[in-house]
């Protein structure tokens, strides 16, 4: 966490009050809180009214999907349109949606290069247009970093609601909710320094939609529960911090070109395209990305793989499936983050272990 | 040394482990996920396929302090141990999956993954012990002879033994359980796994015939009289009397056993007691867990199911086969079944039996 939210959440767990209380404890807990709903609104361009604070990234995006989606099909709109390389916590709630709901669900493609395929959409737009009652296109990919082209995804859709989930891209790179015009977007504290298990939906006013959870109705009627006021101001702490974008992107690159020197046959997944400063998804090919990951970490490096399932067996990426890998590819792929505390030393060190790491990745791929 | 330790989220393997750290070895814990389709949660804890199974074994490595991976072996494990048993079964013989999944997954393919990623050997919760001698390692019965699991052990090479640590040999289970109530580990008490883990209804005979089909044929006996007719002849053991619905009774009014299984004509022949007695086998594709053994006659034990009696005998290898004389006749074997020579309680070696007389 970072010292401002750590700072923050710390002085705030030590004072009485519920938020929703009329007493003055409450008012005082309820003034902390809308302050620091102002403040997360001016780090995103968005009205305080439009910030609905969750339990996490991942409920928003289930309040947002769902929500729009009961909101369209009470006008006889049926389809979900989502990319093919969303996080899961749009993939799920959208697989729910087309087998309990009845929902069509239709994924649009991405390039090479990881990018949603804006012919395909419009082809899909052009045909469907009257029938679709939400799209949902991530604002940054988190296995790969590549931004998503939302202004036009926005502009295709026209009086379609299109819901971004930008919890990759919030304080990474310029993020503005009014300018986009997106009817709702997803932001988490825990990817900018903030702590664990908050995060929030923004979501345009007067955009009615069904709530998920009822009792108390403490955000706007769209969402109930006692507001968690602690993480809350240490989430606008960690929205207020500097994010060191020039110095990430230079270690980013001094990274890549490091990796391709030792290795001439690497891969790194979405180079052509506009990226998130911080995230390097790179393919060593003759590797199993769980070797590499175990060997890493005993190295005292910890990078990622793309996703494990529910039994924590590491399988093939969806995002680089989508992206033309082979599973066989996908699965020797691993992704590397630099955040705003990582040094040149970080970067020196990670490279001088590298070498070692993956001549035993290779030695002990069984494929 | 640097050891993997596989753990099943049992109470040995994490007792195994944490005996293992506190040896002074740097140990790191893996699950193998060895189903291809992992029960879903809740499903009981039953054998080592889990999805609770692995969180189990997650819990037992953060309380043991040691890192935790999760090694996807389902491949490996249908090509190697699956398929092999269900063939085994076509062919009309008894496999031990157990035993096929050691020699082909826990002590090969991860002991190989292990050593190229610069690791000295693995670790289980076997009961067994292996001991430092001249002619190398050597591998012997656990002191828990209820426990003992040598015998699933047996396929292992010498090269193999020299990259097993088994901590747990030198315990009975009681005490096992007790240790790991004193180290906080939640799986104190959680039963054992029985059965055949990939069956997870328990019910091999049903398991086996929705994969092989059950096309009826006869049961004749000796003589080759059709007596009855039988649903599926691998669903029949050899020395088995019970529920073959035999409605023409033997002369003497005494019982039938089942005395082979013929797949090919998909034939079930019995007879009677007396002639299930077998007094020599002989077992393909021998393995030595030391010294090859030589073609002169040696006293020792056979043993022929996983927790069966050592057997008197005397053994030796002509060169192909190897055989094993019995001092008292042996009731219903079936080939298929690993034949495990001990000497004294040191492992010799094993072979799969392929002919009895």
């Amino acid at each position: 966490m970072s010292p401002a939210a750590f700072k923050a959440i710390s002085s705030q767990m030590q004072v009485l009050g519920n938020p929703s209380s009329l007493h003055t404890h409450g008012r005082s807990t309820r003034k902390s809180l809308e302050d620091a709903r102002e403040a997360i609104a001016r780090q995103v361009n968005c009205l305080p009214s439009e910030v609905i604070f969750t339990a996490s990234g991942t409920e928003a995006n289930n309040i947002a999907l769902k929500g729009l989606f009961w909101q369209g099909k009470a006008h006889g709109k049926n389809i979900v349109v989502i990319s093919a390389i969303e996080h899961h916590a749009i993939l799920d709630p959208a697989q729910w949606l087309a087998d309990h709901e009845g929902a069509d669900l239709i994924t649009v493609d991405v390039t090479a290069d990881g990018v949603i395929d804006l012919n395909s959409l419009e082809e899909i737009i052009n045909k469907h247009r009257n029938e679709i009652a939400v799209i949902s296109v991530m604002h940054a990919n988190n296995e790969t970093g590549t931004l998503q082209p939302i202004s036009e995804v926005v502009a295709l859709a026209g009086e379609i609601p299109v819901h971004t989930d930008a919890v990759q891209s919030f304080k990474k790179t310029p993020l503005s909710f009014a300018d986009l015009g997106v009817y709702a977007m997803t932001l988490s504290a825990h990817k900018i320094g903030g702590p664990l298990g908050i995060g929030a939906l923004l979501l345009r006013r007067a955009v009615e939609i069904p709530a998920l959870l009822h009792g108390g109705g403490q955000e706007r009627e769209i969402r109930s529960g006692t507001l968690n006021a602690p993480s809350i101001v240490a989430f606008a702490a960690a929205a207020e911090d500097n994010y060191p974008r020039e110095n990430v992107i230079a270690l980013r690159d001094q990274f890549i070109s490091a990796v391709e020197t030792l290795f001439p046959d690497v891969i790194v997944n979405g180079k052509n395209a506009e990226r998130l400063p911080g995230i390097v998804n790179i393919t060593f090919p003759g590797t199993q990305s769980d070797t590499l990951l175990l060997l890493l970490d005993s190295a005292q490096v910890s990078a990622s793989t793309g996703s494990a399932c529910s039994a924590g067996v590491h399988e093939a990426s969806h995002v680089l499936l989508a992206m033309g890998h082979t599973e066989e590819s996908a699965q020797s792929s691993l992704r590397f983050s630099f955040g705003s505390t990582s040094t040149k030393a970080d970067l020196d060190f990670i490279v001088s272990v590298l070498p070692d790491v993956i001549m035993r990745g290779r030695a002990a791929n069984l494929k | 040394m640097k050891l993997i330790a596989a753990m099943s989220g049992g109470v040995d393997s994490a007792v195994a482990a944490a005996r293992a750290v506190e040896a002074g070895h740097d140990v790191i814990g893996v699950h193998l996920a060895l189903a291809a389709n992992p029960q879903k949660y809740r499903s009981g804890a039953r054998g080592c396929c889990t999805i609770e199974d692995s969180h189990d074994a997650r819990r037992a490595a953060d309380v043991i302090g040691i890192p935790f991976y999760i090694w996807d072996m389902a491949e490996e494990f249908h090509d190697g141990v699956v398929e092999d048993f269900l063939s085994e079964y076509a062919a009309g013989r008894t496999p031990n999956p157990c035993l096929r999944c050691n020699e082909k997954i826990k002590f090969a393919a991860v002991l190989d993954r292990a050593r190229s990623m610069g690791f000295d050997g693995v670790v289980t919760g076997h009961y067994a012990r292996t001991q430092i001698s001249e002619s190398g390692k050597t591998l012997h019965r656990a002191i828990d002879h209820s426990k003992d699991q040598s015998y699933v052990l047996s396929v292992l090479t010498v090269e193999q033994i020299a990259g097993a640590i088994f901590p747990l040999g030198d315990t009975t289970k009681v005490d096992i359980r007790k240790e790991a109530e004193a180290r906080g580990l939640a799986v104190a008490q959680k039963p054992d796994s029985h059965d055949i883990c990939f069956v997870p209804s328990g019910d091999n005979a049903g398991w086996l015939r929705d994969r092989l089909g059950s096309e009826t044929g006869p049961i004749v006996d000796q003589d080759g009289n059709k007596i009855g007719e039988h649903k599926g002849a691998y669903t029949y053991t050899i020395g088995q009397r019970k529920g073959l619905g035999l409605t023409v009774p033997t002369s003497d009014g005494s019982p039938r056993f089942v005395l082979k299984i013929e797949p090919v004509s998909n034939t079930v022949v019995v007879g009677p007691r007396e002639d299930l007695a077998i007094t020599t086998m002989r077992g393909e594709r021998p393995v030595w867990c030391g010294p090859q053994v030589s073609g002169e006659a040696h006293e020792g034990f056979v043993q022929v199911r996983a927790h069966g009696a050592a057997l008197p005998c005397t053994y030796y290898f002509d060169g192909t086969l190897l055989v094993a004389e019995l001092k008292e006749p042996l009731l219903g074997l079936a080939t298929g079944q690993a034949m495990v020579i001990y000497d004294g309680d040191r492992v010799v070696g094993s072979a799969t039996i392929c002919q009895t007389e």
